[in-house]
């Protein structure tokens, strides 16, 4: 066996076992603090109800998150095959989510109670060699309301 | 400077349309953090040292767009929006833009 087809191996191994906890954990770590931040309101809609005397700021939130080598290499087995490719799914939805997190955790920090005309924006950042994308940007924007009493 | 991205700023009423403004920065990725995301490409999670650059990087298109809306004599942009494109390999602008617009005095918190 060659030293290439062991190197491979291993980071493929690696990326498998470190790649799993990473994910379980980040999960773990997203539903906790959705729950803890689900009094904050989103919303993609543009039209603000008449909540009285409110003040209104811009509030964002972004994230850049990688796929591990073990994932990359199925994902790039997918492509061959065709199909629905299962490990972006879910680093998208990990990266979404973090995104929309980090934005409402702004928010809630500058007292704001919801979130309006949420807009988010996609873009890979980094491609290795062979041109397959290793990490997305997903970056969360929308426009904060106050209500002042 | 009050930012919004709806067409509006809650709560107060615009008084003068102004215009267009835009703030765009273009950055490159480091080596150093480029070696510490090709580690993290084996592992997955996130890739923190870019998070921070796109973060500063935006932060810098905003605060140029602000600096041109005051120029200009705004006091609030709405309708802010923000693109990103990647140019090279390493390299990604990112741009924001909007209206600027004069918002009533009376009216300020």
């Amino acid at each position: 066996m060659s030293f290439d087809v062991i190197i491979f191996l291993v980071l493929l191994g690696l990326g498998f076992v470190f790649g799993q906890i990473a994910e379980k954990r980040h999960y773990k770590s997203i539903i906790a603090r959705e729950k803890a931040l689900h009094n904050v309101l989103c919303s993609s809609e543009k039209h603000i109800p008449d909540l009285g005397n409110v003040e209104g700021m811009l509030v964002r939130g972004s994230v850049v998150i990688s796929i591990d080598y073990f994932k990359r290499f199925v994902a790039g087995l997918r492509n061959f095959f065709g199909g629905r490719v299962g490990a972006y799914e879910s680093l998208l939805d990990r990266a979404r989510r973090e995104a929309v997190l980090r934005m409402k955790a702004e928010a809630h920090a500058q007292g704001a109670s919801s979130v309006w005309n949420v807009r988010l924006e996609t873009s890979s950042i980094y491609k290795n060699q062979k041109q397959s994308v290793g990490s997305v940007e997903v970056f969360a924007y929308g426009t904060a309301i106050k209500i002042c009493r | 400077m009050i930012l919004s991205n709806i067409e509006t700023i809650p709560g107060k009423a615009i008084i003068k349309h102004l215009g267009l403004v835009n703030g765009s920065t273009v950055r490159a990725k480091h080596a150093g953090r480029d070696i510490m995301a090709s580690f993290k490409n084996i592992f997955g999670g996130e890739l923190k040292g870019y998070t921070e650059l796109l973060h500063e990087s935006r932060e810098e298109a905003i605060k140029r767009m602000v600096e041109q809306a005051e120029s200009i004599g705004a006091n609030a942009v709405v309708n802010v929006r923000f693109s990103t494109s990647s140019i090279a390999a390493g390299a990604a602008e990112l741009f924001a833009y909007g209206t600027a617009v004069v918002l009533e005095a009376g009216n300020e918190f």
